[in-house]
């Protein structure tokens, strides 16, 4: 991976942290808003179907952390499993595609 | 002030191991002396390096109790713990014997990360102009007073877990090149500082920052190396 390359992944690492801080705030405040008089599926979805509003929220939120975990776990596996390489990278990249896509899917599923 | 210290000193390589020293306490007595007084009296091939003995050189740095510290200007009443010193090489350097450890890949480091200053004035030119009172200038005099002792790079937890990284003083070096207005290695520095071996590895733990005998703090010019190679790659100069 060339210099370039790396240093465009501590900036997207940055940016999808910027967006993360927000969607966890919202989510947090959200959940604590939604339990206070108990919480059952049915109200989860009564509020997410058809809602484009969270669909976006949640897909934001989702694609972001498909970026922004890989990358910080490169770190990771190199400094404490000195697991560096296309391996490594490449193992990273199926983690994101498996996050994005695991997590969309649920973000659909209660939306539609 | 008891009479004897008891003085725990690296001996051999690697594979060495602690032996221990009783050495007279003196007054203002500082560890390089320490190390000294078991050279002359106690051991007469005890390895270790100095130079100027007044926190000029950089040449004797050791790690003391646990933490790398300048020798010559680290007194022993601010580190000995019940009377006891523990000395050792640097961590993060291969050892060569006893107190010396092996600086090589800690100054090819500053190289690599661009350490050379690059004008293009010839000296039938002007000398140039740096206002002292502006920005660069005086982020070039925060860290501009390394003296490549190796404290930092000893006590930096990603030296040790990643070997290749650059390390605090070559990057704190690069920076100080970086807000030069005279120099003119630009985006090829500013490549050579940047990915998985330079400043985009560090933790910000300030390990360097706390322990820089200069009170350089290496962590800032490194910030401001991630905020340079920002700038560069998003205008496509990388």
């Amino acid at each position: 991976m060339t210099r370039k390359a790396e240093a465009v992944l501590w900036i997207a690492q940055r940016a999808s942290a910027a967006v993360l801080a927000l969607c966890v705030v919202v989510h947090l405040a959200t959940v604590i808003y939604a339990v206070q008089g108990g919480l059952s599926a049915a109200e989860i979805l009564g509020r997410t179907r058809g809602s484009g509003a969270w669909l976006a929220f949640y897909a934001t939120f989702v694609v972001a952390v498909a970026i922004h975990a890989p990358i910080g776990l490169r770190a990771v596996l190199k400094e404490w499993l000195a697991w560096r390489g296309a391996s490594r990278d490449l193992a990273l990249l199926a983690l994101s595609v498996f996050l994005a896509w695991t997590g969309l899917r649920a973000a659909l599923a209660v939306f539609a | 002030m008891t009479q004897a210290l008891r003085v725990r000193v690296w001996r051999g390589g690697r594979d060495g191991a602690f032996q221990a020293y009783e050495v007279p306490r003196r007054e203002s007595q500082t560890v390089l002396d320490v190390v000294t007084y078991i050279q002359r009296f106690l051991e007469p091939d005890l390895a270790y390096r100095f130079a100027c003995r007044v926190g000029m050189c950089g040449s004797c740095a050791m790690t003391v109790n646990g933490a790398a510290r300048w020798t010559c200007r680290t007194h022993v009443d601010r580190v000995a713990v019940d009377d006891r010193l523990e000395i050792a090489p640097l961590r993060n350097l291969p050892v060569i014997r006893d107190l010396v450890a092996d600086m090589r890949e800690f100054f090819d480091k500053w190289a690599r990360a661009g350490g050379r200053f690059q004008g293009e004035r010839t000296r039938r030119e002007e000398f140039a102009r740096v206002p002292p009172q502006s920005e660069a200038r005086r982020q070039v005099d925060a860290g501009i007073e390394c003296i490549g002792c190796g404290v930092c790079y000893a006590s930096c937890d990603v030296v040790t877990w990643n070997p290749d990284y650059l390390g605090p003083a070559a990057l704190n070096r690069a920076w100080t090149l970086v807000q030069d207005v005279r120099d003119r290695a630009g985006a090829a520095r500013l490549e050579a500082v940047a990915g998985d071996a330079g400043c985009h590895s560090c933790h910000t733990h300030m390990s360097c920052t706390a322990r820089c005998p200069k009170g350089i703090s290496p962590t800032a010019g490194i910030s401001g190396l991630k905020r340079a190679v920002m700038r560069a790659t998003l205008k496509g100069e990388l």
